[in-house]
């Protein structure tokens, strides 16, 4: 028997590319129904209240139009355990923007006028939206996203600070940023009695199955969500969002299925944001550059229906030796809209609060910002004591350097000059945690010598169907196209969601256990599959349910260079380069792509992306694309990738780590590293927009 | 009102239409054709990119009565234009064929292999897809770039692709992409 060659680590094509690029891919609201109507929503216009009357007599005059739900007549949800899905259950309203009534028509248009004339009256009651650092009410949560507790303490930070001979002090800050995938949130809804058929955008529908099943009280076995092609989703889309609810609500209401898309102006409201952050870091070392003492405060912001914590002090908790450190979060608990997971939530705004500072240490010790890094390298995880599964974030730094020509630059700052340019350049590092989480997954042998595997993944643009493919083409020894692998349908066997970067080591793990077995059976049969095919169900439940005594993260190190016009005061990116280390890259192609689409995404945040919370009318002033700067194309430079493979035994039998989110985790402080380089002026609020450099020039 | 305009080279007609309602929606929902994608429904975002007597508009922007006549090429048209673009005979559709004409813009594949533009194909080879919905506005909008400027700087690339956003990929394979399908065309020229 000869052996094929690996297909895991090829830069496999994206399997479902054509149906992409020819328009067959069917996304939420791309699949027709007969007799589908239209939802459109309405929208709070007071951050806090009660809804005390709704006339809907004049939207209703249209006979095109079929309802309009509010909380008074729509069928009532059960409680279903998440405030996000609990929608029109209440006249009480929690913020600006929350969906208070839907419009259901037989035309969008006709929705979307019905919805602009309903008339919403409300007892207004006074609201509070603005966070500041010593602001009253802040207090401590029991624990930050991710399960993280609030506070952590070593040694004794405040003496260690004070003896230190180079100390460095300063606040950071981050506006909300909002994930603003290219698909809108979106379902397609419909009954056949008790059964439903939701067409889902979401990155996990065996948790919108779930509790599209416990909302309106019927058997999973009757939920039906399929989910096969995602359009994005960074966070905003990772547990049921209220879409979902609204258009099964009013498929119920009105008899028919509905279409529900959020109108783009109306996502950052009601589908999560990644919460402002006000962090002060200070740093304590010697002459040498050795961090001694460290603390990481962070200030953020939930809202009255969830709590959600941005963990932005956690990742200092493991990135570098600092026997003496302090490490908190508070927040304020407002009349906004809820925030969630955006992009690495916690490690993103973190690391740039704390790379930036290491810039600013390395600058006071009068230090080459790599040479620092190298030397706080921590021998052991510094906040559990236990060791690293792998790190290679020094042989990042040490091969971005070289790829970049870092050492070659002159490391005063505000001396490289081309004309009106200043010229600068930035490093910062990257981490992000890995997860995995159980799964289930079966795969089937035919006589035919084909194989199918199925799983519930949710493919939202990582190429997850791709590289599960090649896991389980390499598990059954077998040529990638006899292989096919079924994902993005909530009655296929559960997976987790597609977040966290945990997707490929959480869906791929059972997928290489069903397939080794799958494959050994075959064996057994006398490498003959019989009539009837042979069937292997596996999950992880065990083996990705437990803890491990390895600290597990992937490292990265980020390069960037700018230029800062001194007329204009506009910043432009000339060049970026990542360095990653992520265990084993399985497939070069899609992974590539990935890390570039995070460090792009660190751009916009860095320079083009921002929001505000308008404290009058209490909602984001920054609701479209027009006005939320998303990077276009000719915002990018040329962004550079490579990776440092990772031999580790302690992940997954593919040996890979996460890689959906590094990217984005570093890429803003190399940049305002650099705009200090270039400039020789600290830019401590994101983004950094024209006006700060020309008033600080 | 009734609108007759040809799409994809077929001439279509729709009728009941509001005379607000977009071209996008009229693709979408009256035409069976949801490759072009509503994404922020104020011409941000070049999601809905189509050609409209060749000028790439956002669908989303252009109102249907506007179309009364002229011909609009989308995404689910690109192969065969491409291939009408590469010297066969351009007598156009008869009506009865476009009578018998079925978008299948569902379930199985659109095209078969060897039916791409050479957009398409390059987009596949050079891994610009990520998770899609921004596609059919970049490829519509990049193959109308390679149609009038063969040979494009990047800086061409960029100023034309920057209607059209993209969140997942950050462009650099898109860029490649629209260089490979240029450097292909050389090739054959």
């Amino acid at each position: 028997m000869t052996t094929l060659p690996r297909v895991t680590g090829e830069a496999v094509a994206r399997i479902e590319a054509r149906d992409k690029v020819t328009g067959a891919a069917s996304y939420a609201a791309d699949h027709p129904l007969d007799g589908l109507t239209h939802a459109w929503p309405v929208t709070a216009t007071v951050a806090r209240g009660d809804i005390t009357a709704v006339d809907d007599s004049e939207a209703l005059r249209d006979p095109a139009v079929l309802a309009v739900l509010t909380h008074a007549n729509a069928p009532r949800l059960a409680d279903a355990g998440d405030p996000m899905v609990a929608v029109l259950r209440s006249p009480h309203v929690a913020h600006h923007g929350q969906i208070v009534a839907l419009a259901v028509a037989e035309t969008l248009e006709a929705a979307r006028a019905a919805a602009g004339a309903v008339r919403v009256t409300y007892d207004e009651q006074p609201h509070d939206v603005v966070l500041t650092a010593d602001r009253p009410g802040l207090y401590t949560p029991d624990e930050v996203n991710a399960g993280h507790p609030a506070d952590r303490r070593r040694g004794d930070f405040d003496a260690a600070y004070a003896a230190s001979e180079i100390t460095v002090d300063a606040v950071y800050e981050v506006t909300p940023l909002h994930n603003h995938p290219m698909e809108p949130h979106a379902a397609t809804a419909v009954w056949d009695g008790d059964a439903l058929t939701v067409f889902d955008s979401n990155q996990g529908s065996t948790v919108v199955r779930s509790t599209l099943a416990a909302l309106f009280e019927v058997d999973e076995a009757d939920v039906r969500v399929v989910s096969e092609h995602v359009g994005g989703g960074f966070g905003s889309k990772g547990t049921p969002r209220p879409h979902v609810a609204l258009a099964a609500l009013a498929a119920k209401a009105v008899g028919r299925p509905v279409r529900l898309a959020l109108p783009r102006n109306r996502i950052a409201a009601v589908t999560g944001h990644r919460a402002p952050t006000i962090q002060r870091v200070r740093l304590g070392a010697d002459a040498d550059g050795h961090i001694d003492a460290l603390a990481h405060e962070t200030v953020t912001q939930t809202s009255t229906l969830t709590e959600f914590v941005e963990q932005a002090s956690v990742s200092s908790r493991m990135m570098y030796a600092s026997p003496h450190s302090l490490t908190t979060h508070r927040v304020a608990r407002l009349d906004v809209p809820s925030p969630s997971w955006m992009r690495a939530p916690g490690e993103c705004p973190g690391m740039f609060a704390l790379e930036s500072a290491m810039d600013e240490l390395a600058s006071a010790c009068g230090l080459d910002p790599v040479e620092l890094r190298i030397r706080n390298e921590p021998p052991v995880e510094p906040d559990s004591g236990r060791p690293f599964s792998s790190r290679h974030l020094v042989d990042c730094l040490r091969e971005g350097a070289r790829r970049f020509g870092w050492h070659d630059r002159d490391p005063r700052p505000a001396v490289g000059r081309d004309g009106p340019l200043l010229i600068g350049s930035g490093v910062a590092a990257s981490t992000y945690p890995v997860w995995v989480f159980p799964s289930h997954a079966e795969a089937y042998a035919g006589s035919d010598g084909r194989y199918e595997v199925r799983v519930n993944a949710t493919d939202i643009g990582t190429g997850a169907r791709t590289v599960l493919t090649q896991i389980a083409a390499d598990a059954l020894g077998v040529p990638l196209d006899l292989v096919r692998v079924s994902i993005g349908r909530g009655d296929l066997p559960a997976g987790s969601v597609a977040g966290g970067s945990s997707g490929t080591a959480s869906w791929g793990w059972p997928v290489h256990k069903a397939c080794t077995d799958l494959r050994q059976r075959v064996s057994d049969a006398g490498g003959h599959v019989p009539d009837g095919g042979l069937f292997v169900r596996a999950d992880t439940e065990q083996e990705a349910g437990g803890g491990t005594e390895y600290s597990r993260h992937a490292f990265g190190a980020q390069f960037a260079e700018v230029q800062v016009d001194t007329v204009t005061g506009e910043v432009r990116v000339r060049r970026m380069l990542g360095v990653f280390a992520a265990g084993h890259i399985l497939n070069p192609r899609t992974a590539r792509s990935q890390f570039i689409g995070g460090m792009t995404m660190g751009l916009g945040m860095a320079l083009t992306e921002g929001s505000f919370l308008d404290p009058e009318f209490g909602d984001f002033t920054e609701r479209d694309l027009a006005s939320y700067h998303v990077a276009a194309c000719a915002d990018v430079p040329e962004i550079d990738v490579h990776w440092i493979d990772e031999d580790d035994p302690h992940l997954n039998p593919m040996g890979s780590k996460g890689i959906g989110e590094i990217g984005i985790v570093g890429a803003a402080a190399a940049l305002a590293n650099a705009v200090h380089h270039a400039t020789g002026m600290r830019v401590r609020r994101l983004p950094i927009h024209p006006d700060t450099i020309l008033l600080g020039l | 009102m009734r609108v007759t305009f040809t799409v994809n080279g077929r001439e279509q007609e729709a009728d009941d239409v509001w005379e607000g309602e977009s071209l996008l929606y009229v693709l979408r929902e009256r035409m069976g054709l949801p490759g072009s994608k509503n994404a922020c429904e104020q011409g941000e975002c070049g999601s809905c990119t189509v050609r409209l007597d060749d000028v790439p508009v956002c669908s989303c922007l252009v109102a249907a009565g506007q179309v009364q006549g002229r011909e609009v090429v989308t995404v689910e048209g690109l192969a065969d234009q491409a291939r009408e673009r590469g010297g066969r005979a351009t007598d156009g559709t008869t009506l009865d064929q476009a009578k018998g004409w079925q978008a299948k813009p569902h379930g199985a594949q659109a095209a078969q292999p060897g039916q791409l533009a050479p957009i398409q194909q390059a987009f596949i080879d050079a891994g610009a897809v990520q998770c899609g919905f921004c596609t059919p506005g970049l490829l519509v909008a990049a193959d109308e770039l390679l149609e009038r400027n063969s040979s494009p700087t990047d800086a061409d690339i960029r100023e034309a692709l920057s209607g059209n956003l993209c969140r997942c990929t950050g462009y650099e394979k898109i860029l490649d992409a629209v260089r490979l399908a240029a450097a292909r065309q050389d090739e054959v020229v």
